[in-house]
């Protein structure tokens, strides 16, 4: 065996569109550490919208239990890859937490309705249930720091209840969400569930807010007043349930809370007589 | 739905698990919608000059009844004079439709009703509980028709219809009515003890495919007896019976409508359930006693402005 | 009708003393706005004026605005839950004390019928403050956490069908919660949000906590777009809620939305069938049909068609549409020329594009705005009467086969506010429900509200619940 150094397989990062590994419709890509990101068009967003709306109804028709279980398989991915991460400069902390919060929703998955619902005690002879049920389909903008903790804490929150989502990876680091795409794509989750974007969340981020088979849009990782704002403005032409980027950096280690979750499900109140 | 005539049900109860499947196959009846919907039609505002023609209206339908082991003739008598005259001070006061009694009391209320126009109608078939073998039921139905009475109001057997014995309370029903012979039959469901609105409906179709003239809720003889609901569900019956078959059969409330405010709600239910037809003492009764009175007094009030008072009509 | 003819019974209208002009109210009591401009109330039965109503215009809302700030800093915002309970409690037993006058208004400045406005609005008006007077003292048990922060100012929008009921609906939450409002009524129906004011004061409400600025739809754009507002809460037409949702955009406004619909109402072959078509009757002709949550789309199942639609025109026939304040009216008065234009333009196109129209025999009245009670049949996905919102007592009929397609139908609609299921079987009940995309779907009846239970809608049928626990998310800092 001869000392000869080896070369490496370098990695082409690409778009995650309905469980498969595509490039950009448009050919494009951009630089980022030196890796060559595959640019999304408004094609792949749209196409994206489609894997993600033919997704909806397996996911959010399956099971509580079974979602529940596949979120926690993806934090056992995400151990198993978790020096990967580290690899791609990521401090081991946040993708320990990361790790955890896949965790923590995980066991959401077969709470939420009982926290976020329940019987409703009317003045008449009627059993009536308020329950919750995903929206649909949510474009996410993810947040740009911490690249993965950001991600997974605006994901798994729309997921677990059972929407499927379109994310704008931040553009400045992709590297992670892809590299998450991977996971996500040995997890038993669903193609489709989840569809990772690479490219410039100011172009392709319009098409999805206007896009009127999209239910919701969470602008979290949207830095520009402006750019929220027509985002939003846009959202209104078919009502989406909007997200608005927060008024404060937010502090990704603390307790999430439900609202994630509850700001992406609707309602569903069901009234039947009691009678003989 | 087109008419068809009775005959072209007769497959329907040609057999246990024929007759079965055509009740089981009727419409089901959601109870809370129904109460709901006789409770808004118990809301009708009856005011002035249509409060006067129901409460007329209510008067020629009561079945104006007595059914108690302390009857003797000279209540018989008594009740049957009232029948024909119920206000002796005002002669523009109608008649009642019928007088109701035992069997044992037949001869006394037809003397007294001989050529008045009042009908005389007789409970049998084992009043109120339905529980004798048929062949005394028969004999019962047959007394009461040779005494005089020309309206038999017979019990269905409970027991076998909950049971669901279908084609034994349809046999029955067909032999009292035979018995009967020019006599109407009404047939009393004893719906308090039927215990649900699936059940009413059915046994309301079971009566009228067996021949009964009059489907009736109760004997008022258990707890429960008519309600609203209980005779909208009748109602829609025989307007559905009638559309199916072209033959028109008569509904009677009775057993616990003691009020005119009462009454008029029940022919509130009536028009906007079965329709005007079925406004006639031919096809629709109050089965009641106190029921009367009231209806007297409230007629009373309209005509004179003021409340009257019970010393002012006839107790009997 | 036939030999039982009702006669009239009219409610006295005379428990009902009108001013001849109101003025707006704000900090507690009524001013004059500060243009000096008014519009007129008519009685949509009648066509007669009812009273005169000032206009607010941006400077009254900007005081109204600030009055409900001071009084959200100064006094409703630290008040205890528990005082705030209190008031609320006083608020719905003068409206139960006060009923028969508030419905009577309210049949009067509407067209509703009086057995509906009395036996179903202002019972629900009623129900609802007592609902959330109880929540006041108890938010930090309401799921929100462990300090749930009013937001402050609430601008509040709402429309004409309900007055009184929209008018509970946004204001008992929202002072529950520890917010201040400022109301806007519809401009067709100001009036018993004003009586309401009244009830406010004989309640003894701290001024500013409730502000009541009557106008039309600049007003309202005047207060929802307001700086000073740190909530908006509308309810009415699907295109002015997209209008509010672009407005708001950029801001901190938390915003909830309850608009149209166009809920199909779906019979199976072994439905109740008695209860059915009263469902039906109910789903479309309640109200005259302003309802949001109207089922205005019948799905009828082929294999029952003949005898539900037999059944249906033969209860039709029996609707009594007529003078609203007679007890014994179902269909009142449309509640508007405007509105009464837009059912006709609407029911002409559903003819034109072929669907049969039927309407049973009935006498309308000759003043007033009318529009009887009309089914049409043969209608497909396709017709515009059965995509768009009439907001009248018009019903489109269309049919299906299987389960599946009843679902696939019903949910072929950018709205998401109800639906109906009639089936005696179960556990196709709860298949249907689940795949239903409505916020509220009714099984085995229809148009049933309860405080407790949370309404509101998928999609364009806008966001965010009203009633029961989730109604009051909307009013806090969560």
């Amino acid at each position: 065996m001869s000392e000869r150094q080896r070369v490496a397989v370098r990695k082409t990062y690409k778009l995650f569109v309905g469980g498969k590994f595509p490039r950009s419709e448009s050919g494009r890509s951009y630089l980022v550490q030196d890796s060559n990101v595959a640019l999304a068009s408004r094609k792949d967003a749209r196409d994206a919208v489609v894997a993600a709306r033919a997704a909806v109804k397996g996911w959010s028709g399956a099971t509580a239990y079974n979602r529940g279980q596949i979120l926690y398989r993806i934090a056992e991915m995400l151990e198993g890859r978790r020096d990967q991460f580290v690899g791609l400069g990521l401090p081991a902390d946040e993708v320990d937490e990361a790790i955890d919060r896949w965790v923590w929703y995980a066991g959401w998955a077969d709470k939420i309705a009982q926290v976020y619902g329940g019987a409703n005690p009317v003045a008449g002879p009627y059993f009536n249930l308020s329950a919750p049920e995903p929206t649909g389909v949510v474009a996410v903008v993810a947040p740009s720091t911490p690249a993965l903790l950001g991600l997974v804490s605006v994901v798994a929150p729309a997921i677990v209840t059972g929407n499927t989502v379109v994310v704008l990876a931040a553009e400045e680091s992709p590297l992670a969400a892809i590299t998450l795409a991977e996971v996500l794509a040995t997890s038993d989750l669903p193609g489709g569930v989840v569809n990772i974007l690479t490219g410039r969340v100011a172009e392709t981020a319009p098409w999805l807010a206007a896009h009127m088979d999209v239910n919701a849009v969470d602008l979290t990782g949207v830095t520009e007043p402006e750019l929220a704002a027509d985002l939003e403005r846009a959202a209104a032409e078919n009502l989406k349930r909007v997200l608005r980027p927060p008024a404060d950096a937010p502090d990704w280690s603390a307790d999430p809370g439900v609202h994630r979750m509850t700001a992406l499900l609707e309602t569903k109140t069901v009234w039947h007589p009691r009678g003989i | 739905m087109t008419a068809t005539t009775v005959s072209e049900l007769s497959h329907v109860t040609g057999s246990e698990a024929a007759l079965r499947a055509f009740l089981h196959g009727l419409p089901g009846v959601d109870q809370v919608g129904a109460e709901q919907r006789a409770a808004m039609l118990g809301t009708r505002s009856i005011k002035t000059t249509a409060k006067a023609w129901a409460i007329d209206l209510a008067i020629r339908m009561v079945d104006l009844t007595t059914l108690e082991g302390a009857d003797t003739p000279g209540k018989v008598r008594a009740l049957s004079a009232k029948a024909v005259r119920p206000d002796p001070a005002d002669p523009s006061c109608p008649a009642v439709a019928a007088v109701c009694v035992y069997p044992a009391m037949v001869p006394v209320a037809a003397e007294v009703l001989r050529g008045t126009g009042v009908h005389l109608a007789s409970v049998a078939t084992a009043f109120p509980s339905g529980q004798a073998p048929l062949e005394v039921k028969l004999a019962d139905t047959r007394a009461a028709v040779a005494a005089g009475a020309d309206e038999i109001d017979m019990v269905i057997n409970r027991g076998a219809f909950l049971s669901g014995r279908y084609l034994e309370v349809f046999e029955e029903i067909t032999a009292v009515k035979e018995a009967c012979g020019a006599a109407h039959l009404k047939v009393i469901l004893e719906t308090g003890e039927l215990a649900t609105y699936d059940n009413v409906r059915r046994a309301s179709w079971l009566a009228m495919l067996a021949g009964g003239d009059f489907i009736k809720t109760s004997t008022g003889k258990v707890p429960v007896a008519a309600t609203l609901p209980v005779t909208l569900v009748m109602l829609e019956a025989v307007r559905d019976f009638r559309a199916r078959t072209g033959r028109q059969v008569g509904v009677k409330p009775a057993g616990g409508i003691r009020t005119t405010k009462d009454a008029v709600k029940y022919l509130v239910l009536v028009n906007e359930t079965a329709g005007e037809d079925w406004l006639d003492p031919d096809w629709f009764r109050f089965g009641a006693s106190t029921l009367l009175n009231d209806l007297l007094m409230q007629r009373t009030k309209l005509t004179t402005g003021a409340y009257s008072g019970p010393d002012y009509f006839t107790l009997d | 009708m036939g030999v039982f003819e009702y006669a009239p019974a009219p409610e006295s209208r005379a428990v009902v003393d009108l001013k001849p002009s109101y003025g707006l109210f704000i900090g507690g009591e009524f001013v004059d706005p500060a243009d000096g401009g008014s519009f007129k109330s008519v009685n949509p039965a009648s066509e007669e004026v009812l009273a005169e109503v000032a206009e607010a215009g941006a400077a009254d809302v900007d005081r109204a605005v600030r009055a409900a700030r001071k009084a959200y800093d100064r006094v409703w915002g630290p008040m205890p839950g528990r005082d705030r309970a209190k008031y609320l409690y006083r608020i719905a037993r003068i409206v139960q004390e006060r009923g028969r006058e508030l419905a009577v208004l309210e049949s009067l400045d509407n067209g509703k019928p009086i057995r509906e406005s009395r036996d179903v609005d202002i019972p629900l008006v009623a129900a609802h403050f007592f609902y959330y007077a109880g929540w006041a003292d108890k938010l930090t048990h309401a799921g929100y956490g462990p300090d749930p922060r009013p937001l402050g100012v609430a601008g509040q929008v709402i429309p004409w069908n309900f007055p009184l009921l929209m008018l509970a609906w946004k204001i008992a939450p929202a002072l529950a919660a520890g917010n201040t409002v400022v109301l806007k009524p519809a401009e067709t129906t100001p009036l018993s949000a004003l009586l309401f004011a009244e009830i406010c004061q004989q309640a003894d409400l701290p001024p500013g906590v409730v502000n009541i600025v009557t106008g039309a739809g600049e007003t309202g754009r005047a207060l929802v777009e307001h700086d000073g507002v740190d909530k908006v809460a509308f309810t009415g037409s699907t295109q002015v809620g997209k209008q509010i949702a672009r407005s708001v955009a950029g801001t901190r406004k938390k915003v909830t939305l309850e608009l149209g619909g166009k809920a199909a109402n779906i019979v199976f072959d072994d439905a109740p069938v008695d209860q059915a078509v009263e469902g039906i009757v109910n789903g479309i002709f309640f109200n005259q049909g302003h309802v949001c949550c109207a089922g205005s789309r019948l799905l009828v199942q082929e294999s029952a068609y003949d005898e539900v639609l037999e059944s249906l025109k033969r209860r039709m026939a029996r609707l009594r549409v007529g003078d609203p304040l007679d007890k014994n009216t179902d269909i009142g008065a449309i509640n508007s020329a405007e509105q009464l234009d837009r059912i006709r333009t609407l029911s002409d196109i559903g003819a034109e594009e072929g669907a049969q129209r039927w309407s049973p025999p009935c006498e309308l009245p000759d003043r007033g705005f009318w529009f009887a009670p009309t089914i049409f049949t043969g209608v497909t996905q396709a017709h515009r009467i059965a995509r768009e919102e009439i907001f009248g007592p018009v019903l489109s009929v269309l049919t299906f086969r299987t389960p599946a397609e009843a679902v696939e139908k019903a949910n072929n609609t950018p709205y998401g506010l109800s639906a109906g299921i009639w089936t005696e079987k179960g556990s196709r009940i709860l298949w249907m429900a689940d795949r239903l995309r409505a916020g509220v779907v009714w099984a085995n009846t229809f148009n049933k509200f309860d405080p407790t239970s949370p309404f509101g809608g998928y999609k364009e049928s806008g966001y965010g619940r009203e009633g029961g626990r989730h109604g009051l998310e909307a009013y806090l800092d969560v």
